[in-house]
């Protein structure tokens, strides 16, 4: 069979007709396979969603309890026959919870990687990579430009402007599900022993890691009337995490002379850096760099590169050179949270 | 050159004025002679490198790398340097020309060789003492103890053939922020912020003196510029100005707006015309030996007078005179296309010279001789101005007349007809006029309340958008640029949009957030980084486009080139139907032009 004949992009995202399966779909379908939970990907109102037990209690969290009306766990690397189709999540290193869909069917071999890295994440299992025909993949990061330093070093660039400047309130946007978390297990990695503050946004996402079993150390919430008179001077030389609308906020305003900093992949860019005002740029990201992207392709050995968004002309370009067949899949609704397009609101994304 | 670094590094970060003097600052004070010298140099133009262009860049990153990723990288990231530094592949890869990229075959995912990724580290910046203000350092993985007098003088002595390959090997040994400050120094367009003037500003703080002081004692100076350290810092004299013809910073004005004419008495200005050529200053001096110099630089320093013989001949006069730079034939002065005809030559042949006769008109006198004029009022250097240019005797330079003018009611009747208030032939080279008032000193920069200009009006057109294109730099992520059209009959007989022009300005930033969003949701094609937009009489995005002038043009489709275009304001509401047609812009054309 033709690779087209097993999934094929659709408006409403891949979709496998042989099981009638959706995958990470960006609009209401019968049955969702969903990779992880960022809101790109994991939306609510399927009629039934399969995918890890950490990615339904991300969403039940983030969209209540009625998200869709059936749900199945699938466990890491266990196969899941759906009709003449075989299904099985393997981790994708990206967030807690975070799988690739391995679709398997009459010998043909497909895997949708979702969004993936594979820099160590003390806060979720490293990315595995699955030999197949088809290789599916994101390119966030697909141009040359970006290859992230080591995250422990943009860490350390932090404490180190923590140690500078005392007197100041470092405030780090970093996004709500997984960024903000991992930071938080890097903070302590390299020995920081203080209370980490964190924006309102950050608590539920943040408490479940905790109730994960990922340590995180002593986590506080800033409370609203805190930030105000006497009880701004508490935050002096903290760190407090925020999302990333939050610092360029009255809200992150009203700390004492902050620090503004933001831990993102697109932080290698200056003008990116500049235009958010971010006077202290963080290079740690949730996604693939380019070099990674590339050694992630040849690992698996795919003959086919299907790339569902980011920089999707490049990757197939590089693709091309070294006798790979990259296909732009061009999906829409891709990106919106994580780390895709940071300037752009989603329903503007969705039609760029 | 880490430490080099580490100041361009934070001070691309630094958002606040006051945070960068004082990062600047902080560095000159801690950094030795040469290296803040050539520090300082770079931030003030004041290095350039014979041999090391922005198309050697180019060279050395097309052999690494593939066309197709190198052009798709700088379109995103918008700045050479940094684009080059971020690909530039790491040295301990396949040193072989191929295009697979840095990674492949060397690292392994998840791990990083320390020559690999490019890590931007924690240690302090090494040599020259401790880092004032270390937050993002840059100093890491920079092998090589390269410092920056070794790479200034490399690039000034490296001929053409070896200089490829010293960058490359510079290149090779510093971390990402050391090969985007190489590359800022070599392209010499820093883009962080700075001015020549703030860097100025800077070190002056360090001898507490007034940034005047420092311009005044700089045209004679040159990098390293260690006897300036030693007078800021109390070790040594007052620098004297050694050259004959220096530079000196040139005074300009501010736009008058609408209030301002109830302020201001009508009685303590002069008005002169602005005419519509390039700001220069011509200036000539005698060496102690009696030999002499002539210089003619732009208003912001550059020397150009390589490029203008005619000029320089005829300044037999030594002094400094601050004037327009125009092309004159027959006593008329012509337009800017046809000046620009001869800026575009490279070579200065005898043809060019005869076809296009440079000439000064001029403003000001800043110098005569060795007396330094510019603390003296206007009137009084007006009137050595005409003495001075009388005893040059020459066509090449005249005076710039003064507009007669008793009420601000007169001028604005002499500045709507300037053929007929004293300009004669020459009104079509009228910009506006400039108002000054009397007892103006000449001071540098744009001091506030003595010069004014008063621009011609500009003329407005309502445009349709068809293509917009992402920007540069902060503006990266945005569709900032806009080329628009005006309707004609088209070959079918029907109507259709012919471009006329492109604008990259004149709205403020929200208004360009909701361009940028009206154009992703009305792209109707993607040609790289261009999208078109929807454009029909019915559907699209009507601009009302203000410009100071066309001109006839056969490489534009419409046959008319706008000259300073820019988005006036934004008709939301304006039906694209309802635009202007061409007939409406070719009724603006200078007869016979
Ligand atoms: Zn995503
Ligand atoms: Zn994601």
């Amino acid at each position: 069979m033709k690779p087209s004949d097993l999934l094929t992009p659709t408006p409403a995202g891949l979709y496998c007709p042989p099981a009638d399966i959706y995958i990470d779909p960006v609009r209401p379908v019968a049955r969702a396979l969903i990779t992880h939970g960022h809101s790109d990907h994991a939306r609510a109102g399927h009629g039934a969603v399969l995918a890890t037990r950490e990615t339904l209690a991300i969403m039940a969290l983030r969209y209540g309890e009625a998200f869709t009306s059936s749900q199945q766990a699938a466990a890491p690397g266990e196969t899941v026959r759906i009709g003449a189709v075989d299904v099985r999540f393997v981790p994708a290193g990206h967030v807690l919870g975070s799988a690739q869909v391995v679709v398997e069917h009459k010998g043909l071999r497909i895997v949708v990687s979702g969004d993936y890295k594979r820099e160590r994440d003390p806060t979720c299992a490293p990315f595995e990579p699955i030999t197949c025909d088809v290789f599916i993949t994101e390119a966030t990061f697909g141009l040359p430009v970006f290859r992230h330093p080591p995250a422990h070093a943009e860490t350390a660039k932090l404490l180190d402007s923590v140690r500078l400047f005392p007197e100041r309130t470092h405030i780090v946007g970093a996004y709500s599900l997984g960024k903000a978390q991992r930071l938080m297990a890097l903070i302590r990695e390299a020995g920081y022993e203080r209370p980490i503050y964190i924006h309102g946004a950050v608590e539920k996402i943040t408490e479940f890691y905790r109730v994960e079993g990922i340590p995180l150390g002593e986590i506080r919430k800033v409370e609203p009337g805190e930030r105000k008179a006497e009880g701004r001077k508490a935050f002096a030389g903290e760190i407090v995490i925020c999302p990333p609308s939050a610092i360029q906020d009255l809200w992150s305003r009203r700390f004492p002379d902050p620090v503004t900093a933001f831990a993102s992949g697109w932080m290698r860019v200056r003008a990116r850096a500049r235009q958010k005002g971010v006077e202290l740029p963080l290079i740690i990201s949730d996604h693939a760099d380019w070099d990674d992207l590339q050694a992630t392709i040849r690992e698996v050995g795919a003959g086919e590169i299907w790339i569902t968004h980011g920089e999707a002309e490049a990757l197939a370009h590089w693709c091309g050179t070294v006798g790979l067949k990259g296909t732009p899949l061009h999906l829409v609704g891709y990106g919106d949270e994580g780390e895709a397009e940071p300037d752009a609101k989603p329903a503007e994304e969705a039609s760029a | 050159m880490n430490r080099f670094a580490w100041l361009l590094d934070r001070l691309a970060y630094e958002p606040r004025r006051n945070g960068k003097l004082a990062l600047i600052a902080d560095y000159l004070r801690t950094t030795p002679d040469p290296d803040r010298g050539y520090a300082l140099a770079a931030m003030t133009g004041g290095l350039v490198f014979q041999n090391a262009k922005p198309g050697l860049i180019r060279a050395l990153i097309a052999e690494r790398t593939d066309p197709v990723l190198f052009a798709l990288s700088y379109d995103y990231v918008g700045d050479l340097s940094e684009t080059v530094a971020l690909m530039w592949p790491a040295a301990n890869a396949n040193p072989s020309p191929s295009w697979g990229g840095a990674g492949v075959g060397g690292e392994r995912p998840g791990e990083r060789s320390s020559g690999g990724a490019p890590p931007t580290s924690l240690s302090s910046p090494q040599g020259g003492g401790e880092a004032p203000l270390s937050v993002s350092v840059a100093s890491g993985h920079n092998r090589a103890p390269l410092t920056l007098p070794d790479v200034v003088a490399g690039l000034q002595k490296s001929g053409k053939t070896e200089m490829p390959r010293l960058i490359a090997s510079w290149l090779d040994a510093l971390d990402e922020t050391g090969r985007w400050a190489l590359l800022k120094l070599i392209t010499g367009s820093l883009r962080i912020g700075v001015s020549a003037r703030l860097a100025k500003t800077a070190a002056a703080s360090l001898g507490g003196i007034a940034p005047d002081e420092v311009e005044q004692v700089w045209h004679g100076l040159e990098p390293p510029y260690t006897a300036l350290f030693a007078w800021l810092e109390g070790s040594g004299a007052r620098p004297e100005a050694t050259d004959p013809a220096p530079f000196r910073p040139v005074m300009l004005s501010h736009a008058i707006e609408d209030g301002d004419f109830d302020k201001l008495d009508a009685g303590e200005f002069a008005a002169e015309w602005k005419w519509d050529g390039i700001r220069v200053q011509a200036v000539a001096g005698t060496r102690p030996d009696g030999s002499r110099v002539v210089r003619l630089y732009s208003r912001t320093g550059e020397e150009i007078g390589g490029a203008f013989p005619d000029l320089t001949e005829a300044l037999t006069q030594d002094g400094a005179l601050d004037g327009e730079l125009l092309v004159m034939r027959d006593g008329v002065v012509q337009s800017f296309n046809t000046l620009q005809q001869r800026l575009n030559r490279k070579q200065v042949t005898p043809k060019m010279l005869a076809e296009f006769p440079a000439h000064i008109r001029a403003y000001d006198l800043l110098a005569e001789g060795d007396d330094d004029l510019r603390a003296h009022p206007y009137t009084e250097r007006r009137d050595r101005l005409e003495a001075f240019l009388g005893r040059l005797d020459s066509a090449r330079f005249d005076l710039s007349p003064c507009i007669p003018f008793a009420s601000w009611e007169e001028l604005t009747e002499a500045r709507a007809d300037p053929a007929s208030a004293g300009a004669g032939a020459d009104a079509e080279a009228v910009e506006g006029c400039m108002l000054k008032r009397l007892d103006s000193p000449y001071l540098p920069g744009r001091p506030k309340g003595y010069w004014y200009k008063w621009k011609r009006d500009a003329r407005l057109v309502d445009c349709v958008l068809m293509y917009a294109q992402r920007g540069h730099g902060k503006r990266s992520s945005f569709y900032s640029d806009y080329t628009f059209g005006v309707w004609r009959v088209g070959e079918e007989g029907a109507d259709e949009l012919v471009p006329v022009g492109k604008a990259y300005f004149g709205f403020t930033d929200e208004e360009l957030i909701e361009i940028d969003r009206y154009v992703r949701k009305n792209t109707l094609n993607r040609f790289g980084p261009v999208r078109e937009v929807t454009h029909t009489a019915s559907s699209g995005l009507v601009f009302e486009v203000a410009f100071e002038g066309l001109q006839r043009s056969t490489r534009h489709k419409s046959g008319i080139a706008m000259r300073f275009p820019r988005i006036s304001r934004i008709r939301w509401d304006k039906p694209p139907g309802e635009a202007d047609r061409i007939e409406a812009l070719e009724a603006l054309l200078p007869a016979g032009g």
